[in-house]
């Protein structure tokens, strides 16, 4: 005869009603770990789908992830020409925030090196990659953006011809992706208005040139569109990815990059390393601070409950000692109730949290080591907070029965 | 039921009993002795706070007196405060107790409640059981055995607590008001099961009581007046 299942099935109301408390305390308690778990696969997600060994950024900066870097857009060349490099593409990425459809759209825009690059290695969901160089995109789903929507940025139009599963950024926006170009004009993309004060400011500095003067020409071409203009500068990107051929020693490559004054350059773990102690680990402290004292809240409530318990059952604990029964028949009762506690509850947290954390707006990724190490602490709280429980049963006199 | 018999089921010797100390001093018992015999019914009669529950508590191994010895079945248990035994392990195998209510345990069903003591005692699941529900029978609650407590009558629930009681065989068992919470044909009832026990068990029983209603059932009668035992003559009447 179990007196602890026979003492819940008594009270299998309650009994049933704290193990749902218990199990969405610890379902919170899993979520955050989820959500940590998430907040660092997002934010590497991007650094290891693109598939790159290399990346080069402005000099100094920790871009283009971590902060804004930009570079020549003619590196790309100077990197292929290095031995032992066997691709180098451009990578513009940046985020914008546009109306569409009467809602707020935060779009992580990222382009891609066309032609080299139509986002083949994208996983899909649906449709297909890029096959025009221009007005085509690949949406995440989180953007709300199904197959053939037609988007406005800025004064062009751009259709969904793909979509992606959980890509987004480190900030947890959704990731479209477009050709370099296209990504460029999106943000360079300025309104008319500001376009002709810009042509009636070149204009008023053209006239105090002296050479404007002398060539009267000139002041007419500084009314044109800046793009039809002879280009002193290259579009910026935001960083050149490389990859190294096979059999190609990668130090060597890094060699010649770290020799490069104007740049500098991070490996695919380097950039990772960059992301997590970036912004990252301050929210992964973060989070972790939080779950540590919602674990330690979830240990003080379950050794209430139990407390709770215990002390409802004192005139029956007092009977069973009464009639003889040992400390140990008594300890055995109490630490069962808690370990049936903590495991209901932790499967009506399993339960309970795969159907509401797919539900969040960023993901929540319990691993199946997550889960082991969560199993291990409730199982640690569960016999942590019994232990306040037994503490008053085992001091309570067999002549408390007789009260 | 004990095979070798001694003369006296339990023997008191100057039992005393002091709570608190100086100006707070209260002396529940004063120097009490008493001697049961196996198979013998005793009645303990007294007003409240005479110190009939503190002496069944001395006897039952719960609160040790300040000084004096307790010897249940010609064996040396207490002397003064201290246990010559281990109590828990003596009170399992030898002492029964019934309550002024039931007290059985209210997550356990009848037949369980009387069940776990032998599961103390180390009884098998099955001969438990068999042995719980020849109890049952023979103080005629076999028929709501799977009841819990909250199902059955105040007689029902004394009856069980009396199975309980009785379920280790013990040499002794002590009663505090264990009619109190009943109506007088059902207090009369419990007493005769006590008088039945004593007698056909062959332990002997002490039984708390104000009732005196059924004082012609006890075969000895012991007052407590200020923590002093004395015995008297059977009577029906109020002291």
């Amino acid at each position: 005869m179990n007196l602890a299942i026979k003492d819940i099935r008594h009270s299998l109301g309650r009994f049933a009603l704290t193990s749902v408390g218990v199990g969405m305390l610890l379902m919170v308690v899993m979520g955050m770990g989820g959500i940590y778990r998430g907040i660092i696969e997002d934010a590497t997600l991007l650094i290891d789908r693109v598939g790159t060994d290399f990346w080069i950024v402005q000099r100094g900066t920790r871009g283009p992830f971590a902060e804004v870097s930009r570079v020549p857009s003619n590196l790309v060349h100077r990197a292929m020409s290095v031995p032992g490099i066997a691709s180098s593409r451009e990578f513009v990425y940046h985020t914008i925030q546009r109306e569409h459809n009467g809602r707020l759209l935060r779009i992580a825009v990222m382009g891609l090196s066309w032609p080299m690059d139509k986002g083949e290695w994208l996983t899909l969901t649906a449709g297909r990659s890029l096959e025009r160089n221009h007005f085509e995109m690949i949406a995440d789903e989180s953007l709300g953006l199904p197959l053939g929507t037609v988007i406005q940025l800025g004064r062009e139009s751009y259709a969904v011809v793909g979509t992606t599963r959980h890509l987004i950024s480190a900030n947890g926006d959704g990731v479209a992706f477009v050709t370099v170009r296209d990504a460029l004009d999106i943000q360079a993309d300025a309104p008319g208005e500001s376009i002709r004060l810009e042509r009636a400011a070149r204009e008023a500095r053209g006239r105090e040139f002296e050479l404007v003067l002398q060539q009267p020409g000139l002041l007419s071409n500084a009314e044109r569109p800046s793009m039809e203009l002879p280009a002193v500068a290259r579009p910026q990107l935001s960083a050149v990815m490389v990859s190294i051929a096979h059999g190609a020693d990668p130090d060597t490559v890094a060699e010649v990059l770290g020799g490069w004054q104007d740049v500098s350059f991070f490996s695919k773990q380097g950039q990772r390393e960059l992301l997590l102690k970036g912004s990252v680990e301050k929210v992964r402290r973060q989070i972790g601070l939080f779950r540590a004292l919602l674990t330690t809240i979830a240990a003080i409530i379950m050794a209430l409950i139990l407390y709770t318990m215990t002390l409802d059952k004192i005139h029956s604990l007092a009977i069973l000692k009464l009639i003889g029964a040992s400390n140990t028949l008594i300890l055995a009762m109490i630490l069962q109730q808690a370990l049936l506690l903590g495991g209901i509850g932790f499967g009506i947290a399993i339960a309970l949290g795969d159907r509401i954390f797919p539900l969040f707006p960023r993901r929540v990724i319990i691993t199946a080591n997550d889960l082991g190490g969560l199993a291990l602490i409730v199982l640690g709280i569960s016999i942590a907070s019994s232990l306040l429980g037994i503490w008053k049963a085992v001091r309570i006199p067999p002549g408390e029965a007789l009260a | 039921m004990n095979s070798a018999r001694p003369a006296w089921a339990i023997e008191t010797e100057g039992l005393t009993k002091v709570y608190g100390s100086g100006n707070t001093e209260v002396v529940a018992l004063r120097d009490v002795g008493m001697r049961v015999r196996p198979s013998e019914l005793v009645a303990l009669l007294g007003p409240s706070g005479s110190g009939k529950s503190t002496f069944l508590a001395a006897v039952g191994l719960i609160n040790a007196p300040t000084s004096g010895r307790v010897r249940i079945g010609g064996r040396d248990v207490l002397d003064g405060p201290k246990a010559l035994i281990d109590p828990r392990t003596f009170r399992r195998r030898h002492i029964g107790f019934v309550f002024q209510k039931s007290n059985l345990i209210p997550f356990l069903s009848a037949v369980e409640n009387v069940r776990i003591a032998l599961q103390i005692n180390g009884e098998s699941a099955r001969a438990g059981r068999r042995r719980a529900m020849e109890l049952l029978d023979y103080l005629d609650v076999a028929d709501r055995a799977d009841h819990d407590p909250t199902m059955l009558s105040g007689g029902q629930q004394q009856r069980v607590a009396v199975a309980r009681a009785l379920a280790n065989r013990p040499s002794v068992i002590l009663a505090d008001e264990p009619t109190a919470a009943l109506d007088s044909r059902r207090g009369r009832q419990v007493m005769d099961l006590f008088r039945k026990v004593a007698h056909e068990q062959g332990a002997a029983v002490i039984v708390v009581t104000h009732d005196h209603r059924s004082l012609d059932l006890f075969d000895t009668h012991y007052e407590m007046e200020d923590g002093r035992l004395r015995e008297i003559a059977p009577s029906t009447e109020p002291a």
